[in-house]
C-alpha cells in the first residue's frame, strides 16, 4: 500500500459537512461559492455559507445600487457596493460590463446564472449566515438581509458550527 | 449545477413518481445517474434519444 493511499485510508472520518467563508462579493467568486454549495448540498452535505464584509453584498434584499445602511457613511458605502446584481467581477470588470457580458455567455451557454444558483441555495435550504462584526461596521441589519438568512453570527458560533467538516474561504 | 437542478426538481416529486431528465453528452450524463443512486434514487433508465441528447429515468 503506497503512502497516498494509506493516508487516505486512515484520515480521520468527516461528516459531509462543507462551511464556505464568502469574504469577497465578487460576481466570479460569487458563483464559485454558490457552485461550490450547491452541488455539495445536492449530494446530501450540510452547507454553511458565512457572509462577511463584501460577501453580505450578496444576500442584500436590495440586488441593484441602494442607499442601505445607518449612518452617512454606510449608506454611501452600501450605496456604491451595491447588492448581487451589482457585483463587479474580480479581473477586467470594464466599469461594470463584465458581468452583463458573463451573465449573457452563462444564458446562451446554459449555465446557471449567479441568480438561479442563489434560488438553488434557497432550494436546498443551504444555512446562510452574517458576521455580526461586518454588519456592525456597515451599519447594516439583519432586516436588510433576503429571509432565508438564518443568523447573525460571529466567529465562536461559526467555529462550532463548522467543526468536523470542511471549511474553505472565497 | 445539472444534478443541482434534477434534485431540486425530484424533491418536488412524491415517492414513487418519476423524472425525465433529458441531457446531452458529457459530465453530467456520468454524473446525474451516479449521484442519483448514490442519494438513494432509482435510476430506471438511461437511453439515448437522438444526436446528443440522452434520457434518464428517475424515480423517487
Amino acid at each position: 500500500m503506497g503512502i497516498t493511499e494509506f493516508a487516505l485510508k486512515n484520515q480521520p472520518k468527516e461528516t459531509k459537512k462543507l462551511s464556505l467563508i464568502c469574504f469577497s462579493g465578487d460576481f466570479d467568486k460569487l458563483v464559485a461559492t454558490f457552485t461550490l454549495a450547491t452541488g455539495a448540498a445536492a449530494v446530501g452535505y450540510e452547507v454553511n455559507i458565512f457572509f462577511t464584509f463584501w460577501g453580505l453584498d450578496a444576500i442584500k434584499k436590495k440586488q441593484g445600487r441602494a442607499f442601505v445602511g445607518k449612518g452617512f457613511l454606510p449608506k454611501l458605502f452600501g450605496f456604491f457596493m451595491g447588492g448581487l446584481g451589482s457585483s463587479p467581477v474580480s479581473r477586467l470588470n470594464f466599469c461594470g460590463l463584465s458581468p452583463i457580458i458573463f451573465r449573457y455567455l452563462m444564458r446562451k451557454r446554459n449555465v446557471a446564472t449567479l441568480e438561479e444558483l442563489v434560488e438553488a441555495a434557497k432550494a436546498l435550504e443551504i444555512n446562510l449566515y452574517a458576521c455580526e462584526m461586518a454588519m456592525h461596521i456597515l451599519g447594516l441589519e439583519k432586516t436588510d438581509f433576503i429571509h432565508e438568512v438564518k443568523d447573525v453570527l460571529g466567529v465562536a458560533t461559526f467555529l462550532e458550527l463548522s467543526e468536523g467538516g470542511r471549511t474553505m474561504f472565497i | 449545477m445539472t444534478f443541482v437542478k434534477t434534485k431540486i426538481q425530484l424533491s418536488k416529486l412524491k415517492p414513487g413518481d418519476i423524472l425525465e431528465v433529458l441531457l446531452t453528452e458529457g459530465e453530467p450524463l456520468q454524473n446525474v445517474p451516479r449521484s442519483s443512486r448514490e442519494q438513494g434514487f432509482n435510476v430506471l433508465e438511461v437511453s439515448h434519444v437522438q444526436g446528443n441528447v440522452h434520457r434518464v429515468l428517475i424515480q423517487k
